[in-house]
C-alpha cells in the first residue's frame, strides 16, 4: 500500500514537471470523491452542489465549456482564475481555503465524473431564434449579442457557454426570479445586480432605468435611452430600487416554448464558441 | 433589571485629555509641577511601552497601543478635536500603499508618533504617523504550501517594551525590534503543514504575548498560547479543546476531540482588577457536520475567562453548542462597567447580543440584533437554544443568520458617552449542507459547504446602535450592502466605519446621521484607530491595499 502511494507521488510529480499537460489522477474514482470533498467547500458556493451550476456560476457538468477543454485547461483556470469573471484563483475567494495541486486535480477528476457526455446542442432552431431574437422578441432591443444590440440589459454573447438550457428559460419567462450579475469590483464580495430603479432630481424630473453601480452616497444608472445619469443620493428628491426586473416576463402568450427553445438555441450556438 | 441606559461617563474621559501637558490651556499649574509633567510626557515619547502604561491607556489618548485601543476591548477614543461640529472638513492627510493584494484586515497601533501595521503575507512595517512615510519594513519569508484559510491576512501587532509582535501564517511568533524591525526572536508554535496558521493580533499582557491559533477549517485543536515577551518562551498553552481526563472531554465523541476545532483567531481582553483575559473561541471542526462529534464540543464558540499568569480556566460561557454553521464565537468581549456591575458583552455571529457578569461567567441578557431562525426558545439560563430542525441537511435547507454571521471578525466599539454599542451587522441567509468527510491531516474539513440563499436576496448590511442594558438595538444605519468594517467611537461624538464599496464614514453618535465620507476605492475589511500627534488628531483605517490617515484641514 505504502509502496502503490509511493509510485502515485512519483507519477504526481512528474506531472508537475511536465507544466500540468496531463491529469494524474485522471479516471481514478477515488481522486474523484475526494474531489466531491474539495468541491463542495471550494466552488458549490457558485458552481452547485454536483456542479450542475447555480445562480452565481456556469454548469460544470456540461461536457463542453467556455474558457476550458483540456484538464490542464481546467487546472489552470482554478489555479489562477478568469480575468474579468468572479472566478476567482485559488485560494483568494475568502471563503474556501486554498488547493494543493493534488486537490486541483481531485476536482478536475470530480468534474469529468460529473459531466453529462452529450452535446451541449439544445433540440432548438437557432437560426430562427436569431431572427426572433433581432425581430419580433425584442431582445436586442436590450440585449447585446457579439456586439449588435441595445445596453440596458447584461450582454449576452457568452451566456450560452456559461448558464444551463433550464436556467435561460428560467430567465425569460421569470426575469425577477434571478436577477442578473452586473458590475464586479475587485474585493467586494456581492457584485452588483440589474436592478431597476426610479429617481427624481431635484429639478422634479424622473428618470427610470437600470443601476450599474451604487454606494451609500452615489448611483450610476441607465435610462431606457441609454443614457448614464451619475447622481448624488443627497442631491435627489427621491430614489426607489426594485428588484422587479426592467425585463418583461415573457410569457407562453409572447413566446411559445418552441421559440424560447429556438432563442436559448440561438444563445447556445454563439456562447459555446 | 436596569431599564434604562447606563451610565455616562462623559465629563471623566473629558478630564484624562486636558491633562495631557501639550494641550494644556491652563496657567493655573505650578510651573514646577508643568515642568515635571513635560519631563513625564518627554520620557514617555522616547520611552518603552510597558505594562502599566497599557493598563492606563486612556491617560495618552494620543497613542492607539493595543488593537482594540485599550485592555476594555472599547475601540472608544478619548480624542475630540475632530467632533461633531467639524467632522464634515476632514480631510485626507496620507496614503500609505503596502503593495500588497487581497484583504487588508490590521489594525494599527500608534505609539509617541510612530504608526505600526501589517499586511497580508506577514508584512510589518512601522511608519512617521504624521506623513506616513516608512522608517522600516519587514516580509516574512513564507513557506510555498501555505494555505491559510479565509485570506492571507493578519489583523495585527502587540507592543511590549522595545519589540511588537506578530503572529504568522505559518504559526510562527515573532518579535522586532520597535526602531529596525529587525527579527528578536521567533519560535514556532505549530505546525503549519497541519493547518495551524496566526492572523490574530496578539495581546500583551504584563511580560506575556498571548496569541489565539487559527485552523478550525482543518480540524486543528485549538489552543491560547502565552510567551514571554523578552525570549519567546512559551509560558503556558490552554487547549481549547479539553483532553482525556479534564472537564468537558466528555462533550466529544470518540476520538472527535483530536480534529475538534475550536481557534482563537480573534483578539481577546482583559481585566486587571482580576488579571483575567477574556478570549474568544471559534467553530467546532467539521464546521458544518455534527454527526461524529455528539455533544456540546466544549469549549467551542465560547467565551474563555483565563487566569493570565497561569492560563488556567476560571469560567467559560458557550454561545453556540454542538454549532453545525460555521458561527465562532470570535467577536472582541467587550468589557462594561454599569454601576457596580462588571459585565462582558458580546454581538455574536450566531445572531444573539450576549451581556455576561464577568465575576463569575454567568449569563445577564441575550437578545437577537439581526434575522434570526435558528433559535425560538430559551433554556433555564435565558440562552437561546437551536431549533431540531435548524442542523444542516444533505441537499442543503435555508437558515439565518447564514456562515458568516450577523457580524463576524469586525471590531464592534462601545462609546461609554452614549451608552451604546456599536456594531457591523448583516441580514443574510445561507443554504446549509452536510456530508461526510474524512479528516485527512492539513487538507480542508468543513464537512460540505453553504451558499447565500437567493431567496433571501438582496443580502442587508447595518451599522446598529445596541443598548447594552437591553439588549434593544436603538438605531441603524444601512449601508448599500453588507461590509466587513470594524467602528470606532470618539469623545467627539462620532462613530467611524466603513463600506464595502470603499467609503470611510464619519456618523454622529446620537443619531447615527452619516457626518463626512471619503472614498479610498477599495473595501474595507478593518477597523479604524483614532491618534494624535503634535497636538493634532488623526483617525486612520486600512482600506484596498493601502493605510489611510485622516485629519482637520
Amino acid at each position: 500500500m505504502a509502496g502503490r502511494m509511493w509510485v502515485a507521488g512519483l507519477v504526481f510529480l512528474g506531472c508537475v514537471a511536465n507544466g500540468f499537460t496531463q491529469n494524474p489522477l485522471a479516471g481514478d474514482s477515488k481522486a474523484a470523491k475526494a474531489g466531491e470533498y474539495e468541491f463542495r467547500i471550494n466552488c458549490a458556493l457558485c458552481h452547485g452542489l454536483g456542479a450542475h451550476g447555480g445562480g452565481r456560476g456556469p454548469d460544470l457538468a456540461r461536457a463542453q465549456k467556455r474558457h476550458a477543454h483540456s484538464d490542464s485547461d481546467m487546472f489552470q483556470i482554478i489555479s489562477n482564475g478568469i480575468p474579468g469573471t468572479a472566478m476567482p484563483a485559488n485560494g483568494t475567494n475568502g471563503q474556501g481555503v486554498g488547493m494543493t495541486d493534488e486537490e486541483i486535480w481531485q476536482i478536475v477528476t470530480y468534474i469529468r465524473s460529473q459531466e453529462v457526455r452529450t452535446s451541449a446542442k439544445t433540440t432548438g432552431d437557432a437560426a430562427h431564434g436569431k431572427a426572433l431574437f433581432y425581430g419580433d422578441g425584442n431582445c436586442s432591443m436590450c440585449h447585446m449579442v457579439e456586439g449588435k444590440g441595445g445596453r440596458m440589459g447584461p450582454d449576452l454573447t457568452g451566456v450560452g457557454g456559461s448558464r444551463t438550457r433550464e436556467a435561460m428559460i428560467e430567465s425569460i419567462r421569470d426575469p425577477s426570479r434571478r436577477l442578473a450579475w452586473g458590475l464586479t469590483e475587485a474585493t467586494k464580495e456581492f457584485p452588483q445586480e440589474y436592478e431597476s430603479v426610479t429617481v427624481v432630481t431635484a429639478d422634479g424630473k424622473q428618470l427610470k432605468g437600470v443601476i450599474l453601480n451604487e454606494d451609500s452616497f452615489s448611483v450610476q444608472m441607465m435610462d431606457s435611452g441609454e443614457h448614464i445619469h451619475l447622481l448624488q443620493k443627497d442631491k435627489l428628491k427621491s430614489f426607489q430600487k426594485s428588484r422587479e426586473s426592467a425585463m418583461p416576463k415573457y410569457t407562453t402568450d409572447v413566446l411559445s416554448d418552441k421559440e424560447v427553445e429556438d432563442i436559448v438555441a440561438f444563445l447556445a450556438s454563439v456562447g459555446a464558441q | 433589571m436596569m431599564s434604562r441606559g447606563w451610565a455616562r461617563t462623559k465629563a471623566s474621559n473629558r478630564r484624562g485629555r486636558r491633562e495631557l501637558p501639550q494641550r494644556s490651556r491652563r496657567n493655573t499649574y505650578p510651573s514646577l509641577l508643568a515642568l515635571i509633567i513635560v519631563i513625564v510626557f518627554a520620557s514617555h515619547s522616547h520611552a518603552q511601552v510597558t505594562f502599566e502604561r497599557l493598563v492606563d491607556s486612556a491617560k495618552e489618548p494620543q497613542n492607539w497601543m493595543s488593537y482594540s485601543g485599550s485592555y476594555s476591548g472599547q475601540r472608544f477614543s478619548r480624542l475630540e478635536q475632530i467632533n461633531t461640529g467639524n467632522a464634515h472638513s476632514m480631510v485626507a492627510k496620507w496614503v500609505y500603499q503596502t503593495a500588497a493584494t487581497g484583504k487588508l484586515e490590521t489594525t494599527p497601533l500608534v505609539v509617541d508618533g510612530v504608526l505600526y501595521a501589517t499586511a497580508q503575507d506577514d508584512r510589518a512595517f512601522a511608519l512617521d504617523a504624521r506623513t506616513g512615510r516608512p522608517i522600516w519594513m519587514y516580509q516574512r519569508q513564507l513557506p510555498s504550501d501555505i494555505r491559510p484559510c479565509c485570506g492571507r491576512v493578519n489583523r495585527g501587532l502587540a507592543i511590549l517594551g522595545d519589540k511588537v509582535f506578530i503572529g504568522t501564517l505559518d504559526a510562527h511568533v515573532i518579535a522586532l525590534d520597535t526602531k529596525t524591525g529587525a527579527v528578536v526572536w521567533d519560535v514556532t508554535a505549530a505546525d503549519y503543514r497541519t493547518g495551524h496558521s496566526f492572523t490574530v493580533a496578539p495581546l500583551a499582557v504584563k511580560n506575556l504575548i498571548v496569541i489565539g491559533i487559527s485552523g478550525g477549517e482543518y480540524g486543528v485543536r485549538g489552543f491560547i498560547d502565552a510567551y514571554d515577551a523578552e525570549t519567546g518562551a512559551r509560558k503556558w498553552r490552554y487547549y481549547t479543546v479539553p483532553g482525556p481526563g479534564e472537564p468537558g472531554h466528555e462533550t466529544w465523541e470518540g476520538d472527535s476531540w483530536k480534529v475538534g476545532g475550536a481557534p482563537a483567531w480573534n483578539t481577546g481582553t482583559y481585566d486587571p482588577a482580576t488579571n483575567q483575559i477574556f478570549w474568544p473561541t471559534g467553530n467546532p471542526a467539521p464546521s458544518n457536520r455534527g454527526e461524529g462529534r455528539a455533544g456540546d464540543n466544549l469549549y467551542s464558540n465560547s467565551l474563555l475567562a483565563l487566569n493570565a499568569d497561569s492560563g488556567k480556566l476560571d469560567w467559560y460561557f458557550q454561545f453556540t453548542k454542538h454549532d453545525e454553521h460555521d458561527w465562532d464565537a470570535t467577536q472582541v468581549p467587550v468589557l462594561i462597567d454599569a454601576g457596580s456591575k462588571k459585565l462582558i458583552a458580546q454581538a455574536d455571529r450566531n445572531g444573539y447580543f450576549y451581556v455576561i457578569d464577568r465575576t463569575n461567567g454567568k449569563l445577564f441578557s441575550a437578545a437577537p440584533y439581526g434575522k434570526t431562525t435558528w433559535s425560538d426558545s430559551k433554556d433555564a439560563e435565558g440562552r437561546p437554544v437551536a431549533n431540531k430542525n435548524a442542523s444542516p441537511t444533505l441537499e442543503g435547507h435555508t437558515v439565518c443568520p447564514g456562515a458568516l454571521g450577523t457580524t463576524n471578525f469586525m471590531a464592534p466599539t462601545y462609546d461609554p458617552q452614549s451608552g451604546l454599542f456599536y456594531v457591523t451587522a448583516r441580514d443574510q441567509c445561507d443554504i446549509f449542507s452536510t456530508a461526510l468527510q474524512p479528516y485527512e491531516a492539513g487538507h480542508a474539513f468543513y464537512g460540505s459547504a453553504y451558499f447565500p440563499s437567493e431567496e433571501a436576496k438582496p443580502y442587508l448590511g447595518f451599522l446598529k446602535a445596541i443598548d447594552p442594558a437591553t439588549g434593544e438595538t436603538k438605531m441603524k444605519f444601512q449601508h448599500a450592502s453588507p461590509t466587513w468594517s470594524g467602528v470606532l467611537s470618539t469623545a467627539g461624538g462620532l462613530v467611524f466605519s466603513g463600506d464595502a464599496e470603499g467609503n470611510f464614514i464619519a456618523f454622529d453618535a446620537a443619531t447615527l446621521k452619516p457626518l463626512w465620507h471619503f472614498q479610498m476605492g477599495g473595501a474595507v475589511y478593518a477597523a479604524p484607530i483614532a491618534f494624535a500627534v503634535d497636538g493634532k488628531d488623526y483617525v486612520a483605517i486600512a482600506a484596498g491595499s493601502a493605510i489611510y490617515t485622516f485629519g482637520l484641514p
